[in-house]
């Protein structure tokens, strides 16, 4: 397994294929070097072979090391269970790179995000309009993650370019950032002729905190707990997608234990949030009652989070190579104990929902995301599982799943209803897990040798919304040079303005809710 | 309908997710509040929410506080729609350049009397996120902040007993 399998597959398809070099720095990572010439017609293969849609497309600044800036795409390979990196470096003069916008979609964000973070130049990329640092705030020509920016420079200030509908009887109804709700900030701009809607166009980056600059300089250890405020529903499958990076980076062996007790935490913050968001769908249909049921379930399992952790977040909870969590029977006895009590609560939950007619109703049809939109737009995690896409990093990279016999959740209709049944389905497996991983836990001391080693690794986790990767680049100096982000939100609020369509506006929080994507996991 | 109804008439009402303890705490400072925002603002206190990049984790632990374990509302405290409806203004996360304006414009929109509460450990001087080149920095620069409420995120009781000390 050197990744001579892969090569094979793409010369294939592509006979005049010739990389620079192939390694396989872990078994589960295959990097491809290759010539800038040939990376566009390189990505469309693999994303036909493999099948995978773009899950990641950054940028490094290398200038002080090689001269030249890098560009890393990566995708997924779940039959082989790995993730497949193609890479090239990019000269200094007019730094640019033929697009993949136009041949896969869900390259499109990732080219924007690099011209605006990097000044490289997607070449043929047909929307060029920034993301997350706003025209009317933040001039044109700051490249905050090229490593001589310092802090923004005045210049010339413009407004954003909103897509516009136009004709006989449209008119436009822009909601946020603002919202009456306690929620995120995000502008919605819809465009309607009647009641449908004919096209949502979503501003986002009103969070941006500029945390991929963050991390840089900063050491492993600071950079955990940066990690955890990168979405604080998901702190958590955060701050393991980001330790996992370290560990394979160090060489570290997790033990099974840990891998125990984190596979828990993980499915409690699957568990919490997708009670949330079950309430949340009955909140924006009017349901209050069972919405109230929802909440009460929701604080339970964060109480419980806090007995076990000490967190209600489980924020500060997962460390390297191990966690903060120690074990006794009165804690597993606790826990097993407020799972039954919880399940018990959200079988009635269930059952008040399911046997309200108009409840079930409203959430047929509503916000349909096909399974081919779902496929061309790269969504990933929890909306593609409910478009019919059988994509789920805890099937295809198991781990301590495989001992658990983990049964992946999958639906094909693709509306509100799917969604909201896939978190049913996940509620009650993560209820399973729980019970089967808490039964092979035992209370042991933890200790981990660390060998300190730079160098670069992927590190990857199925939160509850979807994937969280995190891709790391650690110097010699012990600090870290590169960190790129990818939270399910970022594909997935491309779905949400494709699945709004032709649905009613004041549908629109209930098809927000099913996805309920994260404004500060996409912002960063 | 008649599912839930017969359900509700067998079971009573049940408080069965909090202890005694807990449940006494959160009645105790209630009852203060309570009493403290009957003397001050006379019936209720309105508060109007704004997130400007906010980790999503104070917000969930203001939307907490509004269950029907904690239930703020019983209180006298509503949380309102509109700036226009709020006595104070709830801001939580640093202050995303992004934001600066829609914070301003949110705090300009509110009537007089009015007052500014800060939640969570960045909306007090940027916390985690303080050196990065899109963080504004402290809310206390923006707007004249009479609370802080610490915590990262500060749980439903600290936010009760918070309001509890500053309306002393």
């Amino acid at each position: 397994m050197d990744g001579a399998e892969i090569i094979l597959r793409i010369k294939n398809k592509f006979p005049e294929f010739a990389a620079i070099s192939v390694t396989r720095k872990y078994p589960d990572e295959v990097c491809i070097k290759i010539d800038p010439a040939i990376f566009k017609s390189t990505c469309l293969v693999l994303h036909k072979i493999l099948p995978s849609p773009v899950m990641m497309l950054f940028a490094l600044d290398q200038r002080a090391e090689s001269g030249m800036f890098a560009i890393n795409c990566v995708f997924v390979d779940f039959k082989n269970r790995q993730w497949v990196i193609v890479s090239m470096d990019i000269p200094l003069e007019n730094p640019g790179f033929e697009s993949l916008a136009k041949s896969i979609y869900s390259a499109s964000l990732f080219e924007r995000e690099i011209r605006e973070m990097f000044g490289i130049e997607p070449k043929g990329n047909p929307d060029l309009r920034r993301l997350n640092l706003h025209d009317e705030v933040c001039p044109q020509g700051n490249f905050p993650l090229r490593k001589d920016f310092q802090k923004i420079q005045p210049g010339n200030l413009a407004e954003y370019k909103f897509a516009r509908v136009e004709g006989e009887g449209i008119f436009e109804v822009p909601v946020g950032p603002v919202h009456a709700g306690i929620i995120g900030p995000g502008h919605f701009r819809f465009s309607a002729a009647g009641e449908p809607i004919i096209n949502l166009e979503s501003r986002l980056g009103f969070t941006h905190r500029g945390v991929e600059k963050l991390l840089e300089g900063k050491s492993w250890a600071q950079a955990i707990e940066l990690s955890e405020c990168v979405a604080g529903d998901s702190a958590f499958s955060h701050s393991i997608a980001f330790t996992q990076a370290l560990e394979k980076i160090f060489g570290l062996t997790v033990d099974i234990q840990t891998n125990y007790t984190r596979a828990v935490c993980l499915e409690l913050e699957r568990m919490y949030n997708h009670a949330n968001d079950i309430g949340g769908m009955a909140t924006d249909v009017g349901f209050s009652f069972p919405a109230a049921f929802a909440s009460v379930i929701k604080e339970a399992i964060l109480q419980l989070n806090e007995r076990i952790s000490g967190s209600r977040y489980l924020k500060k909870v997962n460390r390297l190579g191990t966690t903060a969590v120690s074990w006794d029977e009165n804690k597993k006895k606790h826990l097993l104990d407020s799972l039954k009590k919880i399940k018990r609560d959200f079988n009635e939950l269930v059952d008040i929902l399911n046997f309200s007619v108009s409840f079930m109703d409203r959430l047929d049809a509503a916000g349909v995301l096909r399974k081919k939109t779902a496929q061309d737009l790269g969504i990933v995690g929890l909306a593609a599982r409910a478009s019919g896409i059988p994509t789920d990093l805890r099937k295809y990279f198991p781990g301590v799943y495989k001992e658990a016999k983990f049964k992946m959740a999958i639906q094909e209709s693709g509306d509100v209803l799917a969604r909201y049944r896939i978190r049913i389905s996940e509620f009650e497996e993560s209820c399973r897990l729980i019970e089967e991983l808490a039964g092979k836990i035992v209370d042991q001391e933890n200790k981990i040798e660390l060998k300190f080693k730079e160098g670069s690794g992927l590190g990857y986790a199925e939160g509850w919304r979807g994937p969280v990767l995190y891709w790391v680049k650690l110097g010699a100096d012990g600090l870290i040079q590169r960190c790129k982000i990818v939270d399910p939100s970022f594909h997935n609020w491309q779905g949400l303005s494709y699945a709004v369509l032709g649905n009613i506006i004041p549908d629109f929080p209930l098809c927000n809710k099913s996805f309920d994507l994260s404004y500060p996991g996409n912002d960063l | 309908m008649i599912r839930i109804l017969k359900n509700r008439i067998l079971k009573g009402v049940l408080s069965r997710q909090i202890g005694p303890e807990f449940s006494a705490e959160i009645e105790s400072a209630g009852g203060q509040l309570k009493a403290l925002i009957r003397k001050k603002f006379k019936r209720s206190l309105h508060i109007r929410q704004v997130d400007t990049g906010d980790c999503a984790a104070c917000l969930s632990e203001i939307i907490a506080a509004n269950n029907p374990i904690y239930d703020l509302q019983r209180f006298g405290v509503n949380f309102a729609a509109s700036p226009r409806h709020a006595d104070g203004l709830l801001v939580t996360g640093p202050v995303s350049k992004n934001m600066l304006a829609a914070l301003k414009k949110t705090y300009d929109a509110m009537p007089e009397p009015k007052f500014v509460i800060t939640c969570g450990d960045c909306a007090l001087d940027g916390g985690i996120f303080k050196d990065s080149y899109y963080v504004q920095g402290a809310v206390k620069d923006i707007l004249p902040v009479v609370l802080h409420i610490p915590g990262c995120p500060p749980s439903p009781l600290v936010i009760v007993k918070a309001l509890v000390k500053f309306l002393k």
